[in-house]
């Protein structure tokens, strides 16, 4: 998925000079490409996400394209104010290039997990989320964006996803993608982001499950939501899959949608559990003044 | 003989006018933060009188220069100069603090002239310093230009952006500070202390400079001085709501509004102070 990103990023440069690529000191053995390509239009923002996001939005605000580079909780949540005031209330063309959605970083703990990225980024109203399934739909949201800037979260997976569509399938904000049919049962997993793969293999390997479609929904978001009526309502049941927490995430979002047209299909939510709290006691020597 | 454009007698005048408009304004809104705005009022007339390269006719102008409020509560300052020098009619100011007033009590961008929505500290000089790199691209004339306050350098973001700027060498953005010496609660020196700051500054790689942020001809000569190769910082030592003799180094004209009797003090101490 990164490295569909950077051909992507770096094809669309060659034909706009608007385009700039932001880091935030990360992006090592992606992001050559375009640094050695391009070096007037490549910055690595240091350290320093709140900056990164103010810089992107004054570059945006001067007319460039800007793609903000990092893992995905550093460039959302370490300045969530910056994403909510200067880029999506100034509504401009930034996109913030999130790589290891869900729990893509494994081991290397939660620090590195995105499983509320989702809820941060869909409760600002101009962002549009862009959360590709395979590399096909990663080339397909950069041309999307391309055609309709403004500011967006593009959400990658890390590397080696395998290729699903034979080709960049069309996508719009709202629309579903076909990745398996289904035998008219009226039964359908309606997969966001990188848990496409895993839901086609369980599928195919699972006999319960061979009526099953199998649809992605790359392109969504707050203002995205009526376009999900109709789509809905062609289905018994649909399952949502993410990897993300329920709370706030792709499946409640789609239920904030059914619930407000008053549709009467059956959604029910795969999503990622918080696990078990782990407290950090505090540990004082034996007879050591406590706070008042 | 008329006063030359520009001219510190000129700006002189406009600072009043943006203290009147200023002071009239939070007493029909009943708002807060009179003396940031007060604080500010020498600077912003300096650099709307003398200094900005702006069209009022064409707020967009690419070749214009870039004003940034980054303490956006100072905001009345800014529509006051933005109104007297013809961005909007000056009836606009009257609607300050209505329901449906494009006037918010932060600045806001959907007013013209006005390049970006602040009432968050620390979002100004990030911004302005990602203005200041695209202008660079494209090797437009325009300078930036960020007006901070002194408490707002608690903010770490500024740090990050004073570092950014140094690094590449963004030397057509100009970073102002508005030093009163008084922040939301008590003192700078109270809370959290920012001496030696021009020091910190040089540190940092700006090219620093200090002056009297109510001095007309200081702030004319100071405004916009550059060296090339390095961003500009320039340290103005003000007192928070200057030129109303009860308002001066007053923390309560963080948040109170004047009442009849003390805008027709307040007004009258102006007028006087102007003869």
């Amino acid at each position: 998925m990164r490295d569909a990103f950077i051909a992507e990023l770096v094809a669309q440069a060659e034909s706009d000079d608007k385009v700039v690529l932001l880091v935030g000191d990360l992006g090592w053995s992606v992001i050559e490409p375009f640094a050695e390509r391009f070096p007037d239009r490549f910055f690595n923002a240091g350290v320093a996400e709140q900056n990164m996001l103010g810089l992107a939005a004054g570059l945006a605000s001067e007319g460039c394209r800007v793609f903000a580079y990092s893992i995905a909780n550093f460039p959302t949540f370490r300045c969530a104010e910056q994403l909510r005031n200067d880029v999506d209330h100034h509504v401009l063309p930034v996109t913030i290039v999130a790589v290891g959605g869900g729990l893509a970083y494994g081991n290397l703990g939660y620090s590195h997990h995105a499983v509320q990225d989702y809820g941060l980024v869909r409760m600002l109203p101009n962002m549009l989320i862009a959360a590709p399934g395979d590399p096909q739909e990663v080339r397909a949201c950069m041309r999307y964006l391309a055609d309709s800037p403004g500011p967006a979260y593009l959400r990658l997976g890390k590397a080696g996803e395998p290729s699903l569509h034979a080709a960049p399938p069309r996508v719009s904000p709202g629309e579903w993608l076909t990745l398996r049919e289904g035998d008219g049962s009226g039964r359908s997993f309606l997969c966001t982001g990188t848990t496409l793969a895993a839901t086609l293999r369980r599928v195919e390997a699972d006999p319960l499950l061979a009526g099953h479609a199998v649809h992605s929904l790359p392109l969504w978001g707050a203002r995205h939501k009526a376009r999900q009526l109709d789509q809905l309502a062609a289905w018994q049941a649909i399952v949502s899959v993410e990897d993300h927490y329920a709370d706030c995430g792709f499946g409640s979002w789609l239920l904030e949608a059914k619930n407000a047209a008053g549709i009467d299909t059956q959604v029910t939510i795969e999503a990622l559990t918080p696990p078990p709290a782990h407290p950090l006691s505090p540990s004082l020597p034996e007879g050591a003044p406590t706070c008042p | 003989m008329r006063p030359d454009p520009g001219s510190p007698q000129l700006t002189r005048t406009l600072a009043l006018q943006i203290r009147r408009h200023a002071l009239r304004m939070v007493t029909q809104a009943r708002a807060s933060h009179i003396g940031s705005a007060l604080s500010i009022a020498d600077i912003v007339a300096v650099l709307y009188g003398a200094v900005l390269k702006l069209d009022p006719a064409n707020p967009r102008a690419a070749r214009r220069d870039r004003f940034i409020l980054s303490k956006g509560h100072a905001c009345v300052a800014v529509y006051a100069a933005l109104a007297e020098t013809g961005f909007f009619p000056r009836a606009w100011l009257d609607s300050y603090g209505a329901p449906d007033s494009p006037l918010l009590n932060h600045i806001s961008h959907s007013v013209p002239g006005a390049e970006f929505s602040t009432g968050s500290l620390g979002h100004g000089l990030p911004f302005g310093a990602g203005k200041a790199l695209a202008l660079r691209r494209v090797r437009a004339p325009s300078r930036v230009f960020v007006l901070m306050s002194d408490g707002e350098l608690d903010e770490g973001s500024n740090w990050e952006a004073f570092m950014f700027a140094a690094h590449h060498k963004l030397d057509r953005l100009h970073a102002i500070i508005d030093y009163n010496k008084l922040q939301s609660l008590t003192s700078i020196t109270r809370t959290l202390g920012l001496e030696p700051l021009a020091d910190k500054l040089r540190a940092f790689g700006w090219a620093v400079r200090e002056v009297d942020g109510h001095n007309h001809e200081a702030l004319q000569a100071a405004l916009g001085e550059a060296q090339p190769g390095q961003p500009s910082a320039l340290i103005a030592h003000t007192t928070k709501g200057k030129g109303v003799s009860f308002m001066e180094d007053q923390v309560a004209w963080h948040y109170r509004s004047p009442d009849a009797a003390q805008l027709t003090q307040a007004l009258a101490e102006l007028e006087a102070h102007h003869a």
